[in-house]
């Protein structure tokens, strides 16, 4: 059976269980259709967390971000996990005690004002759609890429299966989903590695064969690839460091409040039976992408080795062009592989150095693409692999959809334009916003904005100085009051977006940035992306400076607040309008 | 002192302690310390660059789960459990 057969088959298999699941789990109720009902199992929906969290990215790309940047890397390693420590003590219990369906609700509630919780409604769209585009391109790509359709008939066929059993199911459909998606991306994930580490170091388990010594002999894979990659002029792989220490250190403290504070994955704990299922569910969600992502720089650091070994066999003696093994000419042909035999020598040199270098274009995503095919594993674990990246493109996809549509349908329609609809009225109003929200997401996928590269800075920039702090000032500060947290989330925003801007440009329109994006004129040598913690500290000041200035917050909200600290008398998620 | 309030206190004292934890294993040992660590070698590891790349992630997987213990004990003891 050729590859492509068999792509097809994997893959359809896969979609077949997916609208199984829809038909299956269909939404009856507003409950239903925003917190599954409320009657997740913790370790399910850590699960179905875990699949919501991990997108294309962290499928596909991480690890070949990390093969290039070494040591650089681990501020993704670090930043996408250690932001559920700060979940499962700051937000997730508390929030689930409060026991309502969406973040901008509690936002209004805390803060006794719909002008706050419209601002959380616009952050979290802005948050969520930048963050949605992402994901319509990944699955396009890997329809294109694996099956080869067309993208823009990859990236219909990925909007109806999205369509069908988040339409139909709302959040109990899409958490069923997920968990089924889990399976797949982590099985596609974690086999491919097993086999490379074997074939490596003779260790089957992929974090430890990290750490071992190459198979045969006794030097350690890491010293190898440090050797290798010195030898050739690039920074030594295990002390690369990403521009700076401060920098590595603001990056990764953004990416961390960035993951606690984004409403896709928030709402997964409202899910839960109860508060202490929010704590426990936040560590076996990190469980579940902790199996990722401490594969993650095992896959990095030996495909970086495959690849230099590829190309220098021996020290040396450089891989002769005509004589590249298949893996190399199968990606060739995609375009993201490419070599110019500069000193037409017949072979191909490998250097730092950009005017000997004749790896011309070696892109990120191949170091987890190529795995199976540079292991020499048979072709159903390729046709997985493609499986694997559609489930994480399609499991985050929804995530964020529903957290669109929720806002929508709660919090704008239900929650302040609306308010007697009924709850039947309110269903179908949630159905038909998740319809719009996938069309405005699917035509985002076919015409990508220029500005499509630079918006996850923005996605977790606006998290990090706007949700974050007000969700956790509102829990933790009895004496936040309306007016501290809007003018905080406003000057987060508004420090974040500057700085963003002022070095990509505004909406990352090139040459309407005014500063450049060059680090020298870096505050403190902090790259645009890492800016999300300062807009947070921003956040953070002014809400306590005008708070101490304005008055206390009504004795309703303070019991409020008291309410949402202990566990005692919560019931299910509830709409209580 | 009333029941909620010692209860919070104590809520408050296990979450610094965690978020001490936290902070020390990812940007102390992972970014600050990380070049005086990486002296020390941990198997085909240097330390510092093991705590980046896998060690903290460990560490945040056993503090949420002792966090969750914790409190759930916390819970009983204070009777606020639901």
């Amino acid at each position: 059976m050729t590859l492509k057969t068999l792509t097809y088959i994997v893959v359809g298999l896969t979609f077949l269980l997916y609208i199984g699941i829809a038909v299956w789990a269909r939404a009856g109720s507003t409950k239903e259709f925003y917190v599954a009902g409320g009657g997740i199992n913790p370790i399910a929906n850590g699960m179905a967390t875990a699949a919501d969290w991990m997108s294309a990215a962290s499928f596909i790309s991480m690890a070949g971000l990390i093969a290039f940047m070494g040591y650089g890397g681990s501020v993704f390693l670090m930043g996408w996990t250690g932001g559920y420590v700060l979940l499962a003590m700051l937000l997730a219990p508390y929030l689930r005690k409060f026991g309502k369906f969406t973040v901008p609700e509690f936002i209004g509630d805390r803060y006794y004002s719909k002008a706050a919780r419209i601002v959380a409604v616009v952050c979290l769209i802005i948050a969520s759609v930048t963050y949605v585009i992402g994901q319509m391109k990944g699955i396009g790509v890997a329809f294109s890429r694996f099956l080869e359709v067309d993208y823009d008939l990859g990236l219909s066929i990925g909007m109806a299966i999205v369509f069908f059993y988040a339409v139909m199911g709302g959040m109990k459909g899409i958490t069923y989903t997920q968990i089924a998606q889990y399976c797949v991306l982590i099985l596609a994930y974690t086999i491919p590695a097993i086999f490379i580490s074997l074939n490596l170091t003779g260790n089957p388990i992929p974090q430890l064969g990290l750490g071992s010594t190459m198979a045969g002999t006794d030097v350690f894979l890491l010293d190898k690839l440090d050797a290798v990659v010195r030898d050739l002029g690039f920074a030594e792989y295990t002390t690369n460091a990403r521009i700076s220490l401060t920098n590595m250190f603001m990056y990764t403290m953004s990416l961390m409040i960035g993951t606690a504070g984004l409403p896709h994955v928030i709402i997964r704990f409202f899910t839960v039976p109860k508060v202490k299922d929010a704590r426990s569910s936040a560590g076996w969600a990190l469980v579940f992408i902790a199996i990722l992502y401490t594969t993650a720089p095992s896959v990095a650091a030996m495909a970086r080795l495959n690849l230099m070994s590829t190309i220098e066999p021996t020290a040396g003696e450089y891989m002769r062009y005509e004589q590249r093994p298949d893996w190399v000419r199968n990606w060739e042909r995609t375009g993201l592989l490419e070599f110019t035999d500069k000193n037409n020598d017949g072979r191909i040199q490998y250097s730092a150095d950009a005017t000997v270098n004749e790896l011309t274009k070696v892109d990120n995503d191949i170091m987890v693409l190529a795995n199976p095919e540079i292991a020499g594993l048979p072709n159903w674990v390729i046709a997985l692999v493609a499986a694997g990246g559609l489930a994480a493109a399609l499991s985050t996809a929804a995530g964020l959809l529903l957290a669109i549509s929720s806002a929508i349908s709660h919090d704008l329609l239900k929650g302040v334009l609306k308010p007697d609809i009924s709850e039947k009225q309110e269903l179908m109003a949630s159905r038909i916003a998740m319809a719009g929200a996938i069309a405005a997401a699917g035509y985002l996928g076919f015409n990508p904005p220029d500005f499509a590269a630079g918006t996850v800075a923005l996605a977790f920039g606006l998290a990090a100085s706007s949700i974050f702090p007000a969700l956790m000032m509102g829990i933790f500060s009895k004496r936040m009051n309306k007016q501290g947290a809007i003018a905080g989330m406003l000057a987060g925003i508004s420090v974040t977006l500057l700085y963003v801007f002022q070095h990509k440009g505004v909406m990352f329109i090139e040459s309407t940035s005014f500063l450049g994006d060059l680090s020298p004129n870096w505050f403190f040598g902090i790259e645009p992306n890492a800016f999300g913690a300062i807009g947070a500290i921003v956040n953070f000041t002014v809400a306590f400076g005008i708070s101490s200035m304005t008055s206390a917050p009504p004795q309703e909200v303070q019991d409020l607040v008291e309410h949402i600290r202990v566990p005692a008398g919560a019931g299910a998620a509830l709409a209580d309008h | 002192m009333s029941k909620p309030t010692t209860y919070w206190a104590a809520n408050l004292r296990l979450v610094a302690v965690c978020m001490t934890i936290w902070f020390v294993v990812s940007f102390g040992f992972g970014i600050i310390l990380v070049e005086p660590l990486n002296e020390i070698r941990l198997g085909g590891f240097k330390l510092g660059f093991w705590f980046a790349q896998q060690g903290s992630i460990y560490v945040f997987v056993a503090l949420i789960f002792f966090y969750a213990f914790r409190m759930k004990k916390l819970d009983k003891q204070f009777s606020v459990e639901e």
